[in-house]
Parts: C-alpha cells; sequence; structure tokens
C-alpha cells in the first residue's frame, strides 16, 4: 500500500510542477473564486476519515468473537461510504457551479488544471470506495474473521486521499 | 475483554495474512490455465510472448525503413498495395518513414525492452528466486499483463485507422503531438491511439512493478536475506522502483497530452501557432513542459530496459566463468548509484532546446559522473573472467557480446555527455548508433542471454546449443555492421530522421547507407535461425535436468519446468548466497542456495 501510495504522490508531484511551469510559461492566468461548497466537501472528507477510524477499531476490537447482529463496526464502514459518494457527489456539483460560470476545462489554464485536479482525485477515491465495498462484502459473507489485511490497507488509503485533498486544495487556494 | 484484544489482534493480523500468503488454487480449464492465469510463470511466458511478437513487427518495420534509405528509388514488393496513399507504386513517402520511425522506436523501448527482461524474466524467475509461490498480488499482476496486451493492440489500431500510424517519434514531442490533423498525416487519429496506448501501458508496468517490490520486501523465504538474494533479483527490484518513479510521472504527462488533443486544453500548445495556413486555437501552454515531463521518465526508461541485463548478466556469468562475481558488494552499490543517478539527467537530452548553458552544464556532470558506477560494473565482469575456465555456451557466449556492445555504446555516450560536441552531434546517425548499441542491442544481448538460460527452466527441454552458436557469431558480426558505421556517418554530419539522402550534399553517403541495410537485413535473417530453435526445442529439444547449469540460486532446486505453485508445496530453506562458486561444496564446485535439508511445509 505504501508503494501505491508513492506512485501516486509521485503522479501528483508532476501534475504540480507541470502546473507551475504552465503558470510561468505565459501570462495568461485568469483567476477565479473557487466554488464554496469545496469546503463542506473538505469537510465530509476529514468526517469520513474518522469514521472509518472509528469503525476498523470496533471490528478490530471484537473480532473474532463477534456475531453479525451485534456489531456496530460495519454500519461505521458503510457511513464513510456514504460520506465518500457525498464527497463526489460535493465534487459534480462544484464543476456545475463552474460550468454555470462559463468555465469549462478549455477555457483557461486554471480552469484545465482546476478540473484535472479534482476529476483525478475523485477518480482515486472511487478506488478507495470500490475497495471499501470490497471490504464490506468480505465482512458479511463471513462476520467472524474480518478481512483485516484488506481493511488496513484500505484505511491507509483512504486517510491518503484525505491528506492528498488537502494538500490539493492548498494548491487550488493558493493559486487560482 | 480488554486484556485478550491486543492479542488477538495481533492473532487475527497474522491469521489473515497467512490466509492472504496461501497458495491460490491449482488453475484447473484452458483459460485460467494460460489465458488469464494467476500464474507468475505463465505470465512472465505471456510477456516474453507479447515482446516476440513486437519485436518481430518492430524489425520488418526497421527493415522497410533501412531498404528506403539504401535504395531510394526502388519499389518495395508489395509496400504500395498495403499503403496505397502512403506509398505509391512501393516508394515510401517522407511522412510513411517518419511513421514507421515512431512505431519502431515505441514498440521497441516500450513493448520490448520494457517487457521483456523486466516484466518478462522477472516475472517467471524472481518469484522462485526469493523463494515464493508466487507474487505477492497475483490478481494485480494478471491485470498487469492484460492492460499491457490492451496498450499493444492500442497501439497496432493505429496501422488501421485511415491516415496511418503517427509520426512524431517515440518521444512525441508537443507541440506536433499535441495538434490534431493539421499537423500531418497520422496526426489525428493515429497520434490519439498511440497516446491511449502509451497511458495504459504506464498502468501496467505500474501495476507490474508495485507487485515486485511488495514481493521482494514481503515474501522472501526463510534464509532469505536481502545480502543472500541474486543478483538478477537486485536489478529487478531496483528497476522497479525506479519504474514505479518513472512511469507515474509518464502518465500525468500521457493525461494532458491527451486533453490537449481531444478536449481542447492548452498545456503544451503556445500562442499564435500557424500549422497547414490554420491559426490553432491555443494559446499560452508550454512545448518544453511536455520535453521535461517525457525525459524524466525518458531517461530513468534507458536504465529500465538496461538494469535487469545487468542482473541477467551478474546471475549468468558466474554460473559459466565457475567464479563467484567479483565484489558483489560493490556490484550491488553501483546498481543503486545508477538508479538514483538517472532521475539527475534528463536534461542531456535537451541540450539543444535552447536551455541556459548552466543548466546544460548541470545536467553534464551527473550524466559523465553516471559513467562511473556502469565502469565499474564492465570492470567487475571482465574481473570476474580474468582467470575463469569460461564454459562456452551460448547463454554465455550471449554474455560477452552484452559486455562488448555496452562497452561500445557506451564510449560514445562520453562524446555526447558533453554540450559542446552534442551540440553538433545530437541530431546525426552518431546518436542513432549510440543508443542503439548501448540500450538497444546490449539490452537484446542481455534477454537472448537470458532466453537461452532459462529456456530450460521454462520448457523442460534444452535449447540446441550449436543453433545458439551461429545465431551468436552472426548476430555479434551484423550489428557491429550496422551501427559501427552510423558513428563516422555521424561524424560527417549525416542527419537523422530523413527518409532519403539523395541531394548532392548527402550523396556520397549512400554507399555506407547501402552497406548498413545489407548488413540489417542479413542480421535480422540470422534471428530466423533463432525463432527456429525456440520453436523446435520447445517441442523437440533434448529434456532438461533439474539444474543444467549447476547454477546456484533457488529456481535451480526445483524440477523443470516447476510445479504450479514453484516448490511443490513446501518452501526452500536459505542458508548460502547466490554467490558461492569455485568452493567445495556437497554438488561439486558450487554450493546452493538451498543446501539445507529440512524444506519448511506450509
Amino acid at each position: 500500500m505504501w508503494i501505491g501510495i508513492a506512485a501516486i504522490t509521485m503522479s501528483f508531484a508532476a501534475y504540480t510542477s507541470a502546473l507551475i511551469v504552465r503558470q510561468g510559461s505565459a501570462p495568461d492566468w485568469q483567476h477565479f473564486r473557487l466554488p464554496p461548497i469545496l469546503y463542506l466537501n473538505t469537510l465530509l472528507l476529514l468526517a469520513s476519515s474518522g469514521t472509518l477510524e472509528r469503525g476498523r477499531r470496533l471490528i478490530l476490537k471484537e473480532a473474532p468473537w463477534r456475531t453479525a447482529s451485534t456489531s456496530q463496526g460495519p454500519a461505521w464502514l458503510l457511513l464513510t461510504l456514504v460520506l465518500g459518494l457525498l464527497f463526489i457527489a460535493g465534487q459534480v456539483f462544484a464543476w456545475r457551479n463552474l460550468a454555470a460560470q462559463g468555465l469549462f476545462l478549455a477555457t483557461n489554464p486554471s480552469s484545465a488544471f482546476f478540473y484535472v485536479f479534482t476529476a483525478l482525485h475523485a477518480l482515486h477515491l472511487l478506488g478507495g470506495v470500490t475497495a471499501l465495498g470490497y471490504v464490506l462484502g468480505r465482512l458479511r459473507a463471513s462476520p467472524v474473521w474480518p478481512p483485516m489485511g484488506a481493511l488496513d490497507a484500505t484505511s491507509i488509503y483512504w486517510h491518503f486521499m484525505d491528506v492528498l485533498w488537502l494538500y490539493l486544495l492548498a494548491v487550488l487556494a493558493l493559486w487560482f | 475483554m480488554p486484556d485478550h484484544s491486543a492479542q488477538s489482534a495481533a492473532y487475527l493480523r497474522e491469521t489473515s495474512e497467512k490466509i492472504a500468503l496461501l497458495k491460490h488454487a491449482p488453475p484447473e480449464g484452458f483459460l485460467r490455465k494460460y489465458v488469464f492465469s494467476l500464474d507468475h510463470k505463465v505470465i512472465g511466458k505471456q510477456y516474453l510472448d507479447l515482446a516476440l511478437a513486437s519485436v518481430v513487427t518492430g524489425m520488418v518495420l526497421s527493415w522497410l525503413m533501412r531498404f528506403h534509405l539504401g535504395f531510394p528509388n526502388a519499389a518495395i514488393p508489395g509496400l504500395g498495395k498495403l499503403a496505397p496513399n502512403a506509398a505509391a507504386g512501393g516508394i515510401m513517402t517522407p511522412e510513411l518513414y517518419l511513421s514507421l520511425m515512431t512505431m519502431h522506436g515505441t514498440l521497441m523501448v516500450f513493448f520490448v525492452l520494457t517487457t521483456a527482461p523486466f516484466a518478462g524474466f522477472g516475472n517467471f524467475v524472481l518469484p522462485m528466486q526469493v523463494g515464493a509461490e508466487d507474487m505477492a498480488f497475483p490478481r494485480f499482476n494478471m491485470m498487469s499483463f492484460w492492460v499491457t496486451f490492451l496498450a499493444f493492440l492500442v497501439l497496432i489500431a493505429a496501422f488501421f485507422v485511415p491516415e496511418g500510424p503517427p509520426l512524431s517519434g517515440w518521444t512525441a514531442y508537443a507541440p506536433l503531438s499535441a495538434l490534431g490533423k493539421d499537423a500531418g498525416p497520422g496526426q489525428g487519429t493515429g497520434q490519439t491511439l498511440w497516446v491511449v496506448s502509451i497511458a495504459l501501458f504506464c498502468v501496467g508496468q505500474l501495476l507490474g512493478s508495485l507487485n515486485f517490490i511488495a514481493t521482494t520486501l514481503d515474501l522472501r523465504t526463510r534464509g532469505m536475506t536481502l545480502s543472500r538474494m541474486p543478483f538478477s533479483t537486485w536489478a529487478w527490484f531496483i528497476t522497479a522502483v525506479m519504474a514505479l518513479i518513472a512511469f507515474s510521472v509518464l502518465l500525468p504527462a500521457c493525461v494532458l497530452l491527451l486533453l490537449d488533443r481531444v478536449a481542447g486544453t492548452s498545456f503544451f500548445i503556445p500562442a499564435g501557432l500557424v500549422v497547414s495556413d490554420k491559426l490553432q486555437p491555443h494559446a499560452g501552454g508550454s512545448p518544453l513542459l511536455w520535453q521535461h515531463l517525457f525525459w524524466f521518465f525518458g531517461h530513468p526508461e534507458v536504465y529500465i530496459a538496461i538494469l535487469p541485463g545487468f542482473g541477467i548478466i551478474s546471475h549468468i556469468l558466474p554460473a559459466f566463468a565457475r567464479k563467484p562475481l567479483l565484489g558483489p558488494k560493490v556490484f550491488l552499490v553501483c546498481l543503486i548509484a545508477i538508479g538514483f543517478l538517472s532521475y539527475t539527467v534528463w536534461g542531456h537530452h535537451m541540450f539543444l532546446s535552447g536551455m541556459n548553458p548552466l543548466s546544460a552544464t548541470l545536467f553534464s556532470v551527473p550524466t559523465l559522473i553516471i559513467t562511473i558506477p556502469a565502469t565499474i560494473v564492465t570492470l567487475l565482469w571482465i574481473g570476474t573472467l580474468y582467470g575463469a575456465r569460461l564454459r562456452f555456451t551460448t547463454a554465455a557466449l550471449f554474455c560477452l557480446g552484452f559486455i562488448s556492445v555496452f562497452v561500445t555504446g557506451g564510449i560514445s555516450g562520453f562524446f555526447l555527455a558533453q554540450p559542446s560536441i552534442d551540440t553538433y552531434l545530437h541530431g546525426t546517425y552518431f546518436v542513432v548508433g549510440h543508443f542503439h548499441f548501448v540500450m538497444g542491442v546490449a539490452a537484446m544481448f542481455g534477454i537472448l542471454a537470458g532466453t537461452y538460460f532459462w529456456f530450460p527452466k521454462m520448457y523442460g527441454r534444452m535449447m540446441n546449443e550449436r543453433l545458439g552458436k551461429l545465431h551468436f557469431t552472426l548476430t555479434l558480426i551484423g550489428v557491429y555492421c550496422i551501427f559501427m558505421p552510423m558513428h563516422y556517418l555521424g561524424l560527417a554530419g549525416n542527419v537523422r530522421r530523413y527518409s532519403a539522402f539523395t541531394d548532392d550534399y548527402m550523396k556520397g553517403s549512400l554507399p555506407l547507407h547501402r552497406f548498413i541495410t545489407i548488413a540489417a537485413l542479413f542480421t535480422g535473417a540470422a534471428q530466423l535461425i533463432f525463432l527456429y530453435n525456440l520453436i523446435w526445442s520447445r517441442l523437440r529439444g533434448a529434456k532438461a535436468p533439474e539444474n543444467p547449469w549447476e547454477a546456484t540460486s533457488l529456481e535451480w532446486s526445483t524440477s523443470s519446468p516447476p510445479p504450479f505453485d514453484n516448490f511443490g508445496g513446501q518452501h526452500p530453506v536459505v542458508s548460502h548466497g547466490p554467490n558461492e562458486y569455485g568452493v567445495a561444496g556437497p554438488a561439486g564446485d558450487h554450493v546452493m542456495q538451498a543446501s539445507a535439508p529440512q524444506p519448511v511445509t506450509i
């Protein structure tokens, strides 16, 4: 998992360096106000990390004496998944907001980078959602032996998606 | 139960890890066994077959190019029918020449020199050499191959679109590659297919290298410490780390290029560009940005192609010299140094981009420094050979050939590393000769050495040595005849990337070009011997014993070919390093890595 994170970090570092070079290469950078919903989305994503961690600890504590009916762990994971999807829905809302202002992918380098950054982050987060869905499926299939390895890896990835988003938000807020 | 929870957590983690590591069931059915296989050995062979298909395609393309260079006015039979617009009457247009060059470079660099030595042999051999029964993530491994295969199909599809394949070279410099079909035939759909193909290829290789790293770090068998790992495994491991960083930069570059092409953005396209009498609707992009992103990947890629070769040679050479590799620790330090330095030299591909002379110097210095570890490695090989009673098998001969062409190609690198000399030579055949020797032929010799060496393990049959030696001799002579004269042509000012040299100034080079063309056709024909040997030996070769070369590493401690879980339900226990040749042991003059009698049953 850490190796995958290194690769993703490198990719986004490359995008950021492209951003810096591109902004320096021509005086056509058009500043715009970030859609305020981004900040709400940020809160949603941070909250999802909290719920995920709570669910993971519950499952770890209760296993292997846990029975499916009494455990609250999976419910917290499900909440995490919903929060993640809400975040992505919120990002789509932000795109529509920009589009309504007449800012599209090809309008300006700033809007182009905005769409590229947010879309790729959302795509990566969807990977996390898929992994979480897989963990939930495994939990349902076998309540006694939780897939701890997969759950641990998924939560590391999910927290990383948080950190990555905070980084991207900082870049967006500073440059746009 | 608070006092149990810490204990149970540890227990739980251990158990679930064990379940994850448990061998996958023996595959059943044709599809699971040979097509969508999870077995690293099958995936390795699939990669090698893909590389074989690519190298044959790439070589045919180079024949067509060479034929036109040598005989610009002669028609190539059948070409007129295949490409009625681009080669009316069988004589190719300059645009078609560039298309063939682009496809040749892309196929060779990505689908041969990356897939065969790294993904192919690495997949087949690495898990066995560390004593694992498979890769850490077999499903990712399967995905890695099939994504790469898809990338291959997408690239090949460019031959079949109406305007033909792209013509911007394997480096796809912007803005030529970023504009649409105004920029020339093949720059429409063909170039888009190229970008998509390379992006997919990046995904495939990222999945693959992730697997290599995790397997090397986590699945080593008992006793297999890092210092006991065979040199080839070390090389694949370092290559995987490099590939992980390199391909995760090329992927974003491809995404941005694709957006420039299809979504109207301007990452790489500057303002005011008039192409084909049309003002391009872009502004403000930076063509140099593409070069930086591309070469930040591109230079490490050169080492991604050659480092597995280093590993393969260092693994094979001691087995035939019957002597330990000289300075094993120094060798590993050199590999790591090369891996690290390869990220600091990308600018030496861009000396002509108008960069500040100070930056050029800054890129030139590490370029010269990187030759030091490479030279040390070469000296270690030669030192290993010193005083050895070499067993002249085909694999050993290809190792010698590797050292020869690597030195030849490397020496011309010293010249090109100086910005002042490179300014003159960069656009000439000198560079073509240089990189074909050091990257193309050297890596290819590594692949061939590996093929002759591991073939018995792969298919349980020996390759024909007599045909192998004939193949080696003809190939070695052939490649020198092709690429040595190119250095001379370059010094004489013969520019590269031109489809024909019929003008008064360049006419004098035509006889030499003709000689190179004939040598290329001859060397290509010699590869038919190899192809025949490959097929014949697979069907009719002599049965291979478990350890035909008397080598020490773990892949030779199991049957040929190995069972699906590599060691038949057991894990070998390692008690020796891989380099113990020329010492008295129970097996003769060497000590096997797994000479301990008690394997661990899992």
